[in-house]
C-alpha cells in the first residue's frame, strides 16, 4: 500500500487520491543520527554561549584579587592550542582512512588523537593547579568563579570526549567497519571538532582578552 | 561508501559528509595561521590594545568559519539545509543571549551608586 501511494500516478476512480503517506515507510537504522547530533551540539553551544555571557559579565570583577595579566601564561596556552588544533586534523586523518576501509588506520589515528587530548588536559589540569596553589582558586573572585566554570567545562567535555573515543576503539576493534560504528566515528568527529571550535573562543576571548584587558 | 548526496532519497544508504585530505590540510594550515597570528600579535604587542583586540576577535570569527566548513564539512546542503538551518538558528539565539546579557549588565553596573567596599548584593537591592 504504501508503495503505491508513494508513486500514484496511475490514480484509478475506485482509488482515493492520496496527498500523504498514511503508512510509515522504511528508514535505514540511524539515517537521522548524524542531524540528530548536530542539534545536540547546537543545544551545546548555546550552554557555552550562557558561561560565555557570565564570563563576559563577571570576568572585570576581580575583587581585589589577581587579574588575568597576572595569571595568564600565554606561552602555555599556546601550546595547548597546538594540542587541539594537531588532535583536530589526526582526527581527520582517521575519518580519512574509514572512508578506505581501513580499520587498523582508524585505530591508529584515534589513538593519536586520544594522545593530543590527554596532552591538552594535562595542560590544563596543571595550568588550574598552578592557579589554586597560588590561591587564585574558583572561589576568590567572581571573574575566577566564571573563568573556571567555562574553562573547566570545556575540559569536562574534552574528558568525556576521550572516554567516548577509547569507547569507540574497543567498538572498532569489537565490530570493525559496521554501518554502526562508521556513523559513531562521524559523531564523534562532529562533537571533536566543535570542542575545537568552543576553544577558539575560549582562548581569543578569556586569555587573549584578558591578558589585553 | 557511496557520498552521493543525493542517495539520501532513496533511502538505502546513509548520507555522510566526504571528507577529502585536501580539505584537512587547508583547515589546518588555515587554523594555524589563524592561530599564530592573534598569539603574536598580543605577546609583542605591535598594535595598540583597542585594535589588537578587534583584530584578535576578527581572527576567531574567521577561524570558527574556517573549522566550520574544512573541519565540520558544513555546506548549505548539508541534511537537506536542516544543518545550516538549525546553526543559523542557534547563531541568532546566542547572539541575543550574549548581546542582551551585556547591555543589560552594563546598564544595572552603571546605574549602581558608587559604594566601593560594600557587598555588591546590599548596593543591588537599593537600586533594584
Amino acid at each position: 500500500m504504501s508503495a503505491k501511494t508513494m508513486t500514484a500516478n496511475a490514480i484509478t476512480a475506485d482509488e482515493p487520491v492520496a496527498f500523504y503517506d498514511l503508512d510509515e515507510h522504511a528508514h535505514p537504522e540511524g539515517h537521522s543520527t548524524m542531524l540528530g547530533f548536530w542539534i545536540y551540539l547546537m543545544s551545546d553551544c548555546l550552554i557555552f554561549a550562557i558561561l560565555f555571557a557570565c564570563y563576559a559579565v563577571l570576568g572585570g570583577s576581580y575583587a581585589a584579587g589577581p587579574a588575568p595579566k597576572d595569571l595568564f601564561d600565554l606561552k602555555l596556552i599556546a601550546l595547548n592550542t597546538t594540542m587541539l588544533l594537531f588532535s583536530s586534523i589526526t582526527y581527520g586523518f582517521a575519518v580519512l582512512q574509514m572512508q578506505q576501509g581501513k580499520v587498523k588506520g582508524v585505530q591508529l589515528w584515534l589513538g593519536v588523537t586520544g594522545l593530543f587530548g590527554l596532552a591538552f588536559l594535562g595542560i590544563e589540569l596543571y595550568e588550574f593547579h598552578h592557579l589554586i596553589e597560588i590561591g587564585a582558586g574558583p572561589q576568590r573572585s567572581a571573574f575566577l568563579s566564571s573563568f573556571f566554570t567555562l574553562v573547566g567545562t570545556h575540559g569536562l567535555h574534552v574528558t568525556f570526549g576521550i572516554i567516548w573515543l577509547v569507547t569507540l576503539m574497543v567498538q572498532l576493534s569489537k565490530h570493525g567497519l559496521i554501518a554502526a560504528n562508521k556513523r559513531r566515528v562521524m559523531c564523534l568527529s562532529m562533537f571533536w571538532h566543535f570542542l575545537d571550535v568552543v576553544w577558539i573562543g575560549v582562548f581569543t576571548f578569556v586569555y587573549l582578552m584578558g591578558v589585553l584587558r | 561508501m557511496s557520498a552521493d548526496p543525493h542517495a539520501a532519497h532513496g533511502h538505502d544508504e546513509i548520507e555522510m559528509p566526504h571528507a577529502s585530505m585536501r580539505d584537512y590540510v587547508i583547515g589546518f594550515l588555515l587554523s594555524a595561521i589563524l592561530t599564530a597570528i592573534p598569539f603574536w600579535l598580543v605577546m609583542t604587542m605591535p598594535l595598540s590594545a583597542g585594535t589588537t583586540g578587534a583584530v584578535i576577535m576578527g581572527f576567531a570569527v574567521v577561524q570558527i568559519v574556517v573549522h566550520m566548513i574544512f573541519f565540520l564539512h558544513m555546506t548549505p546542503k548539508a541534511e537537506g539545509g536542516w544543518s545550516l538551518t538549525s546553526l543559523v538558528f542557534t547563531v541568532i539565539v546566542v547572539g541575543i543571549m550574549l548581546a542582551g546579557s551585556l547591555w543589560v549588565m552594563h546598564h544595572l553596573n552603571t546605574n549602581m551608586m558608587p559604594m566601593p567596599h560594600e557587598p555588591t548584593s546590599q548596593t543591588a537591592s537599593q537600586v533594584l
